[in-house]
């Protein structure tokens, strides 16, 4: 029954969504995370998502998300004169993560929205397969 | 006359099957609105229940002898699942379009109750044509 599978795509999705959430929520919460040295210094991490067909090979319709990994932004770090900091190194810089708080703030939102899409959907499945199990009663 | 149970119910019970197959489909589009470089898909549900209903279809064959097969993917297969154009192609090479999926998807759900009606019509009449009261 085609109608089951929705809940497994939309389920997959929902998954997604959340682990972009969860990232999205990490990059902000180091937003200010400080540290002396370039590799020790927090980056911007990005879930990757892809196309998950092989699951439901037997249904080419069914097409579900997969997080394909989390990816660490290679932008630069920007670098802050401060030489009254405590983690400040010997020339007197700091350095700060290459996290975007306002790309951040539309990222979350997104993520936000893809999950009511999702969860809207998977309502009105349920609602059509109740209606379904209703037939002829 | 003489009565068929299999085409009591016309061309309905085709068109729930239909129907529920699209769902899926689109609930897909929706489930993958932000992954990078997929392409929206949809059937055309007018050839897709002309097809099931028997007439014959793009890459359907006829069969005249018990041994004829048909070529694989000529059913309710990959054949009939097309690309949507997309309106506003983005960068990133996903052609879902959140807005459209989601009043295609409500319609689709709307249309398979308006079915589900139309069965249960049916079902009614033949339990009406049993009973005989």
């Amino acid at each position: 029954m085609s109608l089951m599978g929705v809940f497994e795509v939309s389920g997959s999705a929902l998954s997604a969504q959340i682990v972009r959430l969860n990232v999205t929520s990490s990059n902000l919460a180091n937003a200010e995370t400080v540290s002396s040295s370039i590799d020790k210094t927090y980056r911007a991490r990005q879930p990757m998502f892809a196309a998950l067909v092989d699951r439901f090979s037997d249904n080419p319709a069914m097409v579900g998300v997969q997080v394909k990994g989390i990816v660490e932004s290679q932008a630069e770090l920007p670098m802050r004169y401060q030489p009254d900091h405590p983690l400040a190194n010997e020339d007197g810089y700091i350095f700060l993560p290459n996290v975007n708080p306002i790309e951040e703030m539309a990222n979350m939102i997104s993520a936000s929205r893809s999950y009511q899409n999702n969860v809207a959907v998977m309502n009105t499945s349920k609602q059509m397969l109740q209606a379904t199990l209703r037939l002829g009663q | 006359m003489r009565f068929d149970l299999d085409k009591a119910m016309g061309i309905h019970e085709q068109a729930l099957y239909v129907r529920a197959r699209r769902s899926s489909i689109i609930a897909s589009n929706l489930a993958n609105a932000d992954t990078p470089n997929y392409k929206a898909r949809d059937i055309d549900f007018k050839a897709v229940l002309k097809n099931l209903a028997g007439d014959t279809g793009p890459g359907r064959m006829n069969t005249t002898q018990p041994g004829h097969i048909q070529p694989a993917g000529s059913s309710a297969g990959d054949s009939e699942l097309l690309y949507r154009y997309p309106y506003q192609p983005s960068i990133d090479g996903n052609t879902v379009d959140s807005q459209l999926e989601k009043s295609e998807f409500t319609q689709n759900a709307l249309r398979y109750q308006a079915t589900l009606q139309f069965l249960g019509g049916k079902i009614k009449g033949l339990m009406k044509a049993i009973k005989g009261e």
